[in-house]
């Protein structure tokens, strides 16, 4: 018995989501009592494979085969379920990355057990094995009771703090070669925008909408989140006019997001707006309207015409980034 | 080609939600229900895809009779007929069984979905109509290109997107920008009235996950108000306060 974790890599680095899953997998592996296997997948350094180790899983399995070089989410989901059934894991747990959340539901298919996606928190295992989920885009959460023997969890990201828990892992390779058919579908190319941070990983959040007017004028919104190192993202009006693209518009029909910090600037914040966001722990909302109702969903308030209280945030950002190096 | 869209009634996206006294359930009265807004773009794209092809639009859903209204709306977008599994959608499991098992028998080349539903966000669905059917999915598609027999589709990932190709059948999850929304016309609407839909009762699944209850997210306590003039203090508050930068 045991629990397995599926960390993600980028181009051979693991996300910072990777590191998160374990720590999360491995407090999981903990009040289980088992041990923690970490899986791999793609080309990955040993020296990057260790670090799986310092986040608590004793054994990391190296899929690294040729034919797994190019991400494919069909074939990574068999390797993984072979891991599953060759560890005889208990638990499975990913994070509800864009892959995860493509893998998770083929992986409780194929080992017959119950799935949990966008986990916010650790299971209760006292008798029943239940889960808290997101639920309502944002709204509300379930509790659900995982019923199957096997359990595939996926956690939605941000919301497990990464915690060092060092031990010796053993790597080893894991060779497993997925059907022909798991290749039916191949991705020809990845195209990253430059080195944008993504804005469901994104633990900084700089946001606006139309109260900024007209698309030229974002330079500011930008050059706050430079300084903070803050993703950048928008609201829907702003996204539906072009003015910035639909991969930054977070709302309910856009993209949810959980990070510490998100800074509103110019967004009234009608119910879809707040459906993405209220995950954020701390919300800031600069408006000029003192009635926008984004106020009453707020930590923190400042009515003002954005044109004059971003650049003070900029400075303000500046001097704290200065202050903490 | 024959295309397949799986589509899901939600609450409004304006609706607020509550739950009964016990937690358990949802309170649907006084809530609109609504075609899930991605479902909606996917059953654009299909029928945009049906119309350049000399294709088919059949669409599909889990659900009771109280769904017949929004079913309607997607034949009066352009869907050719329809078909409802007689049963509450009780989980993702579920409704992806129900769905392959109708598709086994009832073969499509295009299955289309909407990346995730508004009510239960799980992206689940496709993913498992694929596994079960043995076939590609992409989840997050922003677009979708038909070339003889072959697909490609712009799928998104953290900070950018995959190009990918894909031969048929598969499954897409449509994403904002894969179509245009489209507005019934009257002529939709008067012929969506008799467009055949079929009622099938679903087949026996077993059951692995369970609803225990619901919760609310714990509301913020007041909003602390900063003056603009003192905007700058900003950070400083929010470390002090806050911890979490």
């Amino acid at each position: 018995m045991s629990v397995l974790v599926y960390i993600e890599n980028s181009e051979g680095t693991f996300r910072k989501s990777a590191f998160e899953t374990i720590s999360y997998a491995s407090a999981i592996a903990a009040k289980l009592n088992k041990p923690l296997v970490a899986i791999s997948i793609g080309k990955v350094s040993n020296d990057e494979l260790d670090k799986a180790g310092q986040y608590g899983a004793t054994k990391v399995l190296n899929a690294s085969g040729e034919k797994l070089s190019a991400p494919n989410t069909q074939a990574y989901s068999s390797v993984i379920a072979a891991a599953a059934k060759a560890e005889n894991a208990e638990v499975i747990v990913l994070s509800a990355s864009f892959a995860g959340k493509t893998i998770a539901p083929r992986i409780a298919i194929k080992l017959d057990a119950g799935l949990a996606e966008n986990v916010v928190s650790l299971p209760e295992m006292d008798g029943a094995f239940t889960v808290k989920k997101g639920s309502y885009s944002g709204k509300a959460y379930s509790i659900i009771e995982m019923l199957a023997g096997t359990k595939v969890i996926s956690t939605m990201p941000n919301s497990y703090k990464v915690v060092p828990n060092a031990q010796t892992a053993q790597v080893v390779n894991f060779d497993f070669a997925p059907d022909a058919k798991d290749f039916a579908a191949t991705v020809k190319e990845r195209v990253k925008a430059g080195n944008a941070i993504s804005l469901p990983e994104a633990e900084l959040v700089v946001s606006a909408g139309r109260g900024m007017k007209g698309p030229e004028n974002w330079g500011m919104i930008e050059e706050l989140a430079k300084t903070l190192g803050a993703a950048t993202a928008c609201s829907k009006p702003v996204s539906d006019a072009g003015w910035r693209p639909h991969s930054e518009h977070v709302g309910q029909t856009g993209i949810a997001i959980s990070p510490n910090l998100y800074i509103a600037v110019g967004i009234s914040g009608a119910i879809q707006h707040l459906a993405g966001v209220s995950s954020s722990k701390v919300i800031v909302v600069v408006n000029k309207d003192p009635e926008a109702p984004f106020f009453k969903a707020a930590d923190y308030g400042i009515v003002g015409d954005a044109f004059e209280v971003v650049p003070k945030l900029i400075e303000a950002a500046k001097a704290f980034k200065a202050s903490q190096n | 080609m024959k295309i397949l869209v799986c589509v899901s009634c939600v609450p409004d996206t304006t609706a607020k939600i509550n739950f009964t006294p016990d937690n358990k359930e949802f309170v649907s009265a006084g809530v609109t229900f609504i075609l899930n807004p991605y479902d909606e773009i996917a059953l654009s794209k299909a029928v945009d895809l049906a119309t350049a092809n000399n294709g088919t639009v059949t669409v599909i859903n889990v659900g009771d009779p109280s769904n017949e209204a929004v079913i309607r709306k997607a034949l009066a977008i352009g869907a050719n007929d329809a078909v409802r599994i007689n049963s509450l959608p009780r989980d993702s499991y579920f409704v992806a069984k129900q769905i392959a098992d109708y598709v086994k028998k009832n073969p499509f080349d295009i299955i289309l979905c909407g990346r995730e539903s508004s009510d239960h966000n799980g992206s689940s669905v496709p993913v498992m109509i694929a596994e079960l059917l043995e076939i590609p999915c992409i989840l997050f598609a922003k677009s979708l290109a038909i070339d003889g027999s072959t697909a490609t589709l712009d799928s998104e990932i953290e900070g950018g997107k995959e190009i990918i190709t894909t031969s048929m059948p598969f499954v897409a999850g449509a994403s904002e920008g894969m179509a245009e929304w489209k507005i019934p016309n009257m002529r939709g609407i008067m012929s969506a009235r008799t467009k055949p839909l079929i009622v099938v009762e679903p087949i026996e699944v077993a059951q692995k996950v369970k609803l225990v209850s619901y919760d609310k997210p714990i509301s913020r306590s007041a909003v602390k108000m900063i003056a603009a003039d003192d905007a700058s203090k900003l950070f400083d508050i929010i470390r002090e306060e806050k911890k979490i930068i």
